[in-house]
């Protein structure tokens, strides 16, 4: 497909073709949660009414397809992520989990007291508290690449801080409270050099662009459904095999061993080994069709949606009296966070939503870039590929009234 | 059932307005002898009380912090309304306006709020309650001498 029209598109998800609070709703949370295209909610119908059984076990022919559905689905995240090898991806409820996988499996084998963990200032909490975690379990210290005021990584204090005492660094693609779009290959070259793994966070940036994780080269590799049009409570982690193979488990229970006895377990092998128990089915299968239905869009033309929207976006915010961008990154993806005056992001939520707009308001589980903006709150709009023109001109309209309210 | 319009003239009335704008009782009492610290995550909204209690009966109370314009106007309104009253007064005070921001005015005798009665559009937004009575947990929290800071999760 070479065009993108987004009225077409907008027309395959059902969700955003009704009134609130009497008007046409204007979603402007995706960030937050996408919505479902039907592709996705009719794949998991189907999985229901046709395919569910349990996987890796039955001889039974639903068995057989269920496990045929969930390998699948497997595939095609891996084909997606340019993974060299479906055993590299684990599947798991989402970022969240993928990150605290890392923290306590990788984490607990290779790092001591003494050892360092490297994050960043802009950080989701989810990419901050596992390995916050894994400091006081092992007497590790948490080491921060330090941001400026336009929301980019400030990269001159990199080098120094990836040392011999380094043992992973983390780092978000993009950032959920300001929109920065980092550069993780160029961070993974640097950290690599000195031998020291990579996880990148992958939340906010599979939804924006392609993502291709053997170009980036980075280690791990962080995503979660439910932003990626899929449903929730499925995520992956892509893990290099070289980096999976020696981690211990996670979980223990079913499909995570080979055998057991009283006397000795024999753990699975990757990615089995992390996913014990009946994994989310009808997670993975809509996971699949979500991205089945993105690629068959064409990744290329979402990303040049979101770039070309983004663009009207910042324009269009930038004209309202009054209004300050937090975050202005020389590159963005999908986020634009701002104050307006001395207006409460709360107060200006309320206004938004009485006229039909959904934006997220508050620290964006991301308090400490929020501390470094010294702000206790931002208004956040973010974009995804249903969005249109429209939509940012109603978010500014209801801006204006929000000024109103306020003058 | 009222539009989405006249909700929100209902919830920022020109008192609440005018009262997030130069809040009342915006200090650190001085001599105090309760004081607590109240905080919302969901939003990050803090603040703090401070207040001098002279046997059972409250003679002076402030408020700082930062938050919306409805936890800010509740907050100074709170001030003013449970100076010189008793803690028994200001107990039942919270219990009332705890009622008119969750269940709405019909459930309570707007009139003997006085101007609390203000408050009363917050009804209409549930997400709005915890902005509206988290100044008075932290009044209560104060008075009982807690020393946790008090949330309103």
């Amino acid at each position: 497909m070479s065009t993108f029209d987004v009225q077409r598109v907008r027309q395959d998800f059902p969700l955003l073709h009704q009134e609130v609070r009497g008007r046409p709703l204007v979603y402007l949370d995706s960030a937050a949660t996408a919505q479902k295209p039907q592709a996705v909610i009719d794949a998991i119908v189907r999985f229901y009414q046709h395919d569910n059984a349990n996987v890796h076990r039955g001889v039974h022919v639903l068995s057989e397809r269920a496990t045929e559905a969930y390998e699948g689905a497997r595939e095609t995240v891996r084909g997606f992520l340019n993974a060299r090898d479906a055993r590299e991806i684990v599947f798991v409820r989402g970022t969240t989990e993928a990150i605290n996988l890392v923290a306590q499996t990788y984490g607990r084998k290779h790092v001591g007291p003494g050892d360092e963990i490297l994050i960043t200032q802009m950080e989701h909490h989810a990419n901050i508290v596992p390995w916050k975690m894994l400091c006081e379990q092992t007497g590790a210290t948490l080491r921060v690449i330090p941001v400026d005021d336009r929301g980019e990584l400030v990269l001159d204090a990199v080098d120094a801080l990836l040392t011999e005492k380094t043992r992973i660094l983390a780092v978000t693609h993009v950032s959920n409270a300001l929109g920065t779009v980092n550069p993780v290959k160029e961070l993974t070259r640097r950290a690599h050099a000195k031998g020291i793994p990579v996880l990148v966070d992958g939340a906010q940036s599979v939804t924006h662009f392609p993502v291709d994780v053997q170009d980036l080269g980075c280690d791990f590799y962080a995503l979660s459904g439910h932003k990626l049009f899929g449903p929730t409570g499925i995520g992956v982690l892509y893990g290099r095999l070289e980096r999976l193979e020696p981690m211990p488990p996670y979980q223990g229970g079913g499909d995570m061993i080979l055998s057991v006895t009283m006397e000795k377990i024999t753990y699975n092998r990757v990615p089995h080994r992390f996913e014990a128990g009946t994994p989310n089915l009808e997670g993975a299968v809509g996971l699949a069709a979500a991205i089945r239905y993105l690629q068959a869009l064409g990744l290329d033309a979402i990303a040049e949606h979101d770039r070309a929207l983004m663009a009207y976006a910042t324009q269009a915010l930038e004209s309202v009296p009054g209004l300050r961008l937090v975050g202005t990154a020389r590159e963005k993806a999908g986020v634009l966070s701002f104050t307006l005056e001395d207006i409460h992001p709360h107060d200006v939520g309320t206004i938004l939503d009485r006229e039909g707009i959904c934006i997220r308001t508050g620290h964006h589980c991301a308090q400490p870039v929020m501390q470094h903006f010294k702000l206790p709150a931002t208004a956040r709009a973010s974009l995804a590929l249903y969005n249109m023109r429209e939509d940012v001109d109603a978010l500014v309209r209801g801006l204006h009234k929000v000024r109103e309210v306020f003058r | 059932m009222s539009s989405g319009s006249d909700d929100l003239k209902d919830l920022y009335q020109e008192v609440v307005l005018e009262h997030s704008k130069r809040p009342r009782n915006y200090r650190v009492v001085e001599g105090a002898n309760h004081e607590a610290a109240g905080h919302n995550p969901l939003c990050g909204d803090q603040l703090s009380v401070t207040m001098k209690v002279d046997g059972d009966v409250i003679r002076d109370i402030g408020f700082q912090g930062q938050g919306c314009a409805i936890s800010r106007a509740s907050a100074s309104l709170m001030t003013g309304v449970v100076k010189d009253k008793t803690r028994a007064e200001a107990e039942a005070l919270f219990e009332k306006v705890h009622k008119l921001v969750t269940e709405g005015p019909e459930s309570v005798d707007v009139e003997a709020l006085g101007k609390l009665a203000v408050l009363s559009g917050v009804s209409e937004f549930p997400a709005r309650v915890k902005c509206a009575s988290l100044a008075w947990h932290t009044m209560r929290a104060a008075l009982e001498g807690r020393d946790e800071a008090v949330s309103t999760e």
